[in-house]
């Protein structure tokens, strides 16, 4: 066998190994997800007895309809259910109202500043920024302890107010990448619309925002992503059920869940609620997200 | 004042690169337009991370139970620590859930990054790689908690078909850590791949041509051409990534609880209750001062290293 040969099947054996092994990725990947939607539509009862069944186990939207409050006490425990009253629709109208309040407040405040940051020319502007950038340094917790106590002093606890506060003035990185984005602004379009008289209100919001429509959208979804996803913060100041978000309360509905018989397809169903709209916003902005992580991940 | 819709002449004159007067009014640029876009900013940062900081580092001295006022007590939270066997304890299992996290993560995502640089450069791909990253830590670990339940979780079920006992994964005290450190492996390995993957685009392909014609091997290639160059990168990417792995807390929160017997008490599970069933704040804020400071020390020495690594890369 000539030399020649020998490589040319060693390298498509070594692609075909290479292809499988992205295959598995792939299956590891997206099976948890296949299998929270089987176990979701499952009988809760029946579960245990067909523990490797590939499809749901007895199908039926009972665990759904538990876990949104839609039915009877009965029914539920009839379907493997606690029987206690849980309503996810409450939580996910709460996390609709955290999650859009800190995303427009946080991203508008954000953009604010980028613009004093990148297009304005101010003593100490580098200086004031370097402070900013510094706050990335700091873990949460340590800020976090010191922030629950304001909320309490203010009153705060279990008000959306304490749960959006925080997060809706700015974070340094939302900051930077903006700042990134506003330094690439052509400076002449700039100069031309002040010759016409344009003030830099008008500026910013006829010119920098339109022009940076793309990346203020990325920061967007993912502010938008972050904020729905963190359970840490809500979960020390917002634990009464009229501001519980989903993330909270799936930690509760765990924890209320018995140790004998746990009701994992109400579990399921709720973390698939709790994971639907995440999703949704995935596929529908996958190019977008995607292609942003080369850029935002390394701060 | 804040009402200004067009800024008032000086500040437009000295805005350009050209044109600009000397002296005083130049030197203050555009500060008053300036104030007011970086005023609600100014706000949340200073009452919301310059204050906390500032007052988080106070309370680390005093013993404050939230009912009464903080009082101040010099070093004794600092001199608890030294002698509290569960700070201990929690620094340990934290430590050895970032070397778990952190090890086996990166071996996967540089192994990710280069099994879908050499063969598709698919959006779609990289897409399903990225999803478990987009959904809550508490769902994550929720999914894992079900599927790795000792009785009829589909882990052990699979495991039963070649040969293997179910194992008790979250209820063994040897298994729990390794098992939180894996689940969180799900979630960021795709993620942490996407930025590898990102520098390996930086790699310029003539290096490759080069090491092709001298005959390399693919895995030589490997070896002496793409991990040294990746390198910057890579620590860059362990920086983030160890700094969000020692702040592991909603995979704990939500499963063990910090069991079985202290098991998986991480450091931040343990400020937690320290602060917050215990309301133990002085002490749990001398435990959080502590954890910056590691953090701070952990990202200089893997800073240092980039460094070191820039001039060979020249």
């Amino acid at each position: 066998m000539s030399s020649s040969s020998r490589s040319v099947r060693q390298v498509s054996v070594g692609r075909t190994v290479a292809w499988v092994l992205l295959f598995i990725l792939l299956i590891v990947t997206l099976f948890p997800f296949y299998w929270m939607l089987r176990t979701a539509f499952s009988d809760n009862t029946q579960l245990p007895g067909h523990p490797n069944s590939l499809l749901p186990v007895e199908t039926t939207l009972g665990a759904f309809k538990r876990v949104l409050g839609l039915s009877s006490i009965e029914e539920a425990q009839a379907q493997g259910g606690s029987g206690a009253a849980v309503n996810f629709w409450l939580y996910l109208r709460n996390s609709l109202v955290v999650a859009t309040i800190t995303t427009v407040c946080q991203v508008f405040f954000s953009a604010m500043a980028a613009y004093a940051f990148a297009r304005l020319r101010w003593p100490g502007r580098d200086k004031v920024f370097a402070v900013f950038l510094a706050a990335l340094m700091v873990p949460p917790i340590f800020t976090t302890l010191p922030n629950f106590v304001l909320i309490k002093n203010l009153g705060l606890l279990n008000s959306f107010a304490g749960i959006i506060l925080p997060g809706a003035f700015m974070t340094p990185f939302a900051i930077f990448f903006l700042r990134q984005f506003f330094l690439g602004i052509n400076r002449e379009l700039e100069e031309a619309a002040m010759i016409d008289g344009a003030g830099h209100r008008r500026i910013f919001f006829g010119m920098i925002i339109p022009l940076s429509a793309a990346p203020i959208a990325t920061l967007a979804i993912l502010t938008y992503i972050n904020s729905w996803n963190d359970y840490f913060w809500p979960l020390l100041v917002g634990q009464q059920e009229n501001v519980r978000v989903l993330t909270v309360a799936l930690g509760v509905f765990r924890s209320q869940t018995p140790q004998g018989g746990p009701d994992w397809a109400g579990l399921m169903a709720a973390t698939l609620i709790a994971a639907l709209p995440m999703i949704i916003l995935f596929l529908a902005f996958a190019k977008r997200i995607t292609n942003s992580i080369g850029f935002s991940g390394i701060k | 004042v804040t009402a200004t819709t067009n800024a008032p002449p000086d500040t437009r004159r000295s805005h350009g690169d050209s044109g600009a007067p000397p002296g005083k009014r130049r030197s203050l640029g555009d500060l008053k337009v300036a104030m007011i876009f970086i005023a609600p900013a100014t706000l949340g940062f200073v009452v919301f991370y310059i204050w906390p900081t500032l007052r988080g580092a106070y309370l680390s001295f005093t013993e404050y139970s939230l009912l009464s006022a903080p009082k101040f007590n010099g070093l004794a939270n600092y001199d608890r620590m030294i002698h509290d066997s569960f700070f201990w304890n929690a620094l340990g299992v934290t430590v050895e859930y970032v070397v778990i996290n952190i090890g086996l993560q990166t071996v996967l995502a540089v192994g990710i990054a280069m099994l879908m640089y050499r063969l598709t450069k698919s959006i779609t791909v990289r897409a399903i790689i990225l999803a478990p990253y987009l959904v809550a830590n508490v769902v994550v670990a929720l999914v894992w908690y079900w599927m790795l339940d000792v009785q009829v979780g589909i882990v052990n079920t699979f495991l039963g078909w070649v040969g293997i006992d179910p194992i008790a994964f979250f209820g063994d005290s040897h298994w729990a850590i390794p098992t939180v450190a894996g689940i969180n492996v799900w979630r960021h390995m795709g993620y942490t791949a996407l930025l590898v993957f990102a520098g390996l685009q930086t790699i310029p392909s003539y290096v490759y041509e080069a090491a092709e014609v001298d005959g390399s091997t693919e895995w030589k290639t490997f070896w002496r051409i793409t991990l040294p160059l990746l390198r910057p990168v890579l620590v860059m990417v362990l920086v983030v990534t160890m700094i969000g792995s020692f702040q592991i807390f909603d995979t704990v929160a939500v499963t063990t609880q910090g069991g079985p017997i202290n098991a998986t008490r991480v450091i931040y599970y343990y400020i937690y209750e320290r602060a917050f069933t215990r309301f133990d704040f002085g002490y749990a804020s001398a435990m959080a001062l502590v954890l910056f400071a590691i953090l701070a020390v952990v990202s200089l020495v893997q800073l240092r290293l980039l460094r070191a690594r820039e001039s060979d890369l020249a």
